[in-house]
């Protein structure tokens, strides 16, 4: 299917893909046992937590719907809405930007720091700011991004990428973190230990002065009022709060999807949001903002890089309800096997399945469809029940579209999706090929077939063609009631 | 606004306008979960969500913060305007304005406190009198609320109706704390390590 005259994505810089497909990139990983092992024990801790305090919650399916439907509601009226939010961070004394893409946020940000001649800035955590590559664009301009979120820190010190979406560092234990640490923190006592609460600190120390003289701080924004201007920010640490409060000037990256209209639509993000990500009924911090607020400078970025193109898709657009929240990784048996890497993307998991591809457009994307079982375990825990198996499906089929455009000879896939069409649409064709099948017998178990047959046989068990067929018991049956 | 960012803006209202071309028609928002109003505050689920999140719940009078502070070892505390002096007949006072230094080298802060939902074992700070601005209650590593029981209110819905957005907001839920490491909650990162709440009854 095709959107004429629909947005395309067409992106310039980012992490949206990796240089593998799914396949290959995570037949590596789930060879590394101690990934494995680490993701695991994650995982499993956070959804007995989510679960837990979900539970607790009487109301819990009627704010999913609510924070379904507002979310749909600002899908429908985005331009309204975003117009609103300019409107009402300009009127506080900020200023809003406007960025296409990846490339266009970089220099529009990068321009901003220049600007008040700053040589280095602190970050608190945030996907938009991944997705388009800042860290990298700031570097090219001779400009040190310092990450302040923890694990944020260990992928950043570890020179390692993000794995996770609330946990970059999921991927990582603490034997590693601690490794890391003492390798590249210059002022690390060297007695430290793998004690989190120790590796904390540690943090703590390595970060403090850097918050305390930092002229200016980088965000993303969980959340922003279109009726208010309000923005929101909710975090664990306190980093989020340093760099919101003390430096002079403040510039937050945040995708055009992330509005809710009014106010009042916090009440139900604010539940729905800590308890699934964190298992918390509360994250220790959140800070709201509206404008420039205790003599900051505040400059706002509005990001589209492929939410246009996504919003395009009828059946896709609801991608855009996410609320970054990663319940669906931490269930998914695909993840918890893969890891985030995998999936090349900043977005992994379920999640990331569905939103990278349209983002960057399935042709950059194509293996990411495929990389789900479709168990349907993410769309049971997503607190803004986005159906991810149904949109997965419908992504395999623009994927399967893309190729059949792209490509004029039919691909051996095609070829044989073509043939049994043909077989299957007359039912003595059908006879006859469930009759060949069956004398093919000696050939069970055959375990080499030709490519690409192969390929589908190398990971599943051919199943044995039955001594008879439904249709031919069945004739058989009518016969002898007849005689 | 420049030429770019103009242009920019131009495009990207263009992109939505025809990216809804079909005009979706989403679901009503329907507001069936428990709304403001609907649920009574319980003072104890409150005191059980915050030592739940590692927080240190003192029940009393005001005569008491001196006392709580001096247990920790706090002998000179900052004190936001507007916080009731009468409150802290004895104690040394760090007073605005504050340098970032000062209030790196200060042992502790006292603050009010505007609104707290019991259901989360949450503290929301505005900025109000006693509350003060925002790096007050951030760098010290120990931080005192003052809440009074009628600021307890039941839930998130309940907190949403009262606040007003225009203000500077920080909702506190324990003490600082990550749980970045194998996904185990460890307190104590960047804000207060510290957390105590003095409710007053």
């Amino acid at each position: 299917m095709t959107f004429l005259g629909m947005p395309a994505a067409s992106l310039t810089g980012g992490n949206l893909d990796g240089e593998q497909p799914f396949p290959e990139a995570a037949r590596l990983s789930v060879g590394n046992a101690q990934l494995r092992r680490n993701l695991g024990a994650a995982t499993h801790t956070i959804r007995g937590k989510r679960a837990a305090v979900v539970s607790e919650l009487p109301d819990w399916q009627e704010l999913r719907a609510a924070g379904a439907a507002i979310k749909d509601d600002v899908l429908a009226n985005l331009e309204r809405y975003l117009l609103q939010l300019e409107q009402q961070v300009t009127a506080r004394g900020g200023t809003v930007h406007w960025a296409r893409d990846a490339q266009e946020a970089n220099r529009i940000v990068t321009d901003l720091v220049k600007a008040t001649g700053a040589s280095e800035v602190v970050k608190v955590k945030s996907m938009a700011t991944q997705e388009i590559g800042l860290n990298e664009a700031l570097e090219q301009a001779g400009i040190e991004a310092f990450e302040t979120d923890l694990a944020e820190l260990i992928v950043q010190l570890g020179h390692d990428k993000p794995s996770h979406i609330l946990v970059p560092a999921i991927h990582r234990n603490r034997s590693e973190i601690r490794e890391i640490f003492l390798r590249e923190m210059p002022d690390v006592d060297p007695a430290l230990t793998d004690v989190p609460a120790a590796l904390a600190e540690a943090a703590r120390g390595h970060l403090r002065r850097k918050f305390l003289t930092a002229e200016v701080a980088i965000s993303g924004a969980n959340f922003a009022v279109a009726e208010t201007g309000t923005l929101a920010v909710v975090e664990s640490e306190g980093n989020g709060r340093m760099c919101l409060t003390l430096p002079k000037t403040l510039i937050t990256v945040m995708g055009i999807e992330k509005l809710v209209p009014t106010w009042r639509d916090l009440e139900v993000f604010l539940q729905l949001l800590p308890r699934s990500s964190t298992g918390e009924r509360m994250n220790p911090y959140t800070s709201m903002w509206t404008g420039a607020v205790e003599g900051q400078q505040f400059h706002l970025v509005l990001l589209d890089n492929g939410r246009t193109a996504t919003l395009a898709d009828p059946q896709g657009r609801s991608a855009l309800r996410c609320i970054r929240c990663s319940a669906c990784l931490n269930v998914c048996p695909v993840y918890e096997r893969a890891g985030g890497h995998a999936y090349g993307s900043v977005y992994p998991g379920p999640i990331g399945a569905v939103l990278s591809p349209q983002l960057t457009g399935v042709d950059r994307n194509p293996s990411l469809p495929y990389a789900s079982t479709l168990c349907g375990a993410c769309y049971d825990v997503c607190p803004v029940a986005i159906d991810i198996p149904s949109m997965l499906v419908h992504l395999r089929a623009r994927v399967v579209d893309d190729k059949r455009e792209q490509h004029r000879l039919p691909s051996p896939e095609q070829a044989a999706m073509a043939a049994a069409s043909w077989t299957m649409r007359d039912s003595r064709r059908w006879t006859r090929a469930l009759r060949a099948v069956r004398l093919s017998k000696p050939l069970r178990g055959w375990r080499l077939l030709p490519p690409p047959l192969s390929s589908w046989i190398s990971s599943r068990d051919l199943p044995a063609a039955p001594a008879q067929s439904f249709r031919d018991w069945w004739t058989e049956r009518e016969k002898s009631r007849d005689e | 606004m420049s030429d770019v960012t103009a242009t920019a803006r131009a495009e990207i209202l263009d992109r939505i306008r025809r990216a809804t071309s079909d005009r979706p028609s989403p679901q009503p928002i329907v507001r069936n979960y428990r709304t403001a109003g609907t649920t009574e505050a319980d003072v104890e689920l409150f005191v059980d969500r915050l030592v739940d999140y590692r927080a240190t719940v003192h029940r009393g009078t005001p005569d008491q913060i001196e006392a709580i502070l001096a247990a920790r070892g706090i002998a000179q505390v900052i004190v936001p305007d507007g916080f009731d002096q009468s409150w802290l007949p004895t104690i040394g006072q760090l007073r605005e304005p504050l340098g970032i230094t000062e209030l790196d080298s200060a042992a502790g802060v006292v603050t009010t406190c505007a609104v707290a939902v019991a259901e989360t074992g949450t503290i929301v700070l505005d900025a109000g009198p006693g509350q003060g601005r925002r790096a007050l209650s951030l760098i010290p590593d120990y931080h005192l609320v003052v809440v009074r029981a009628e600021q307890i209110l039941a839930s998130v819905p309940d907190a949403i109706a009262v606040l007003d957005p225009t203000r500077p907001l920080t909702w506190i839920s324990g003490p600082s704390a990550t749980s970045d490491i194998e996904l185990k909650r460890v307190e104590g990162v960047h804000g207060p390590r510290t957390l105590d709440v003095l409710l007053l009854t």
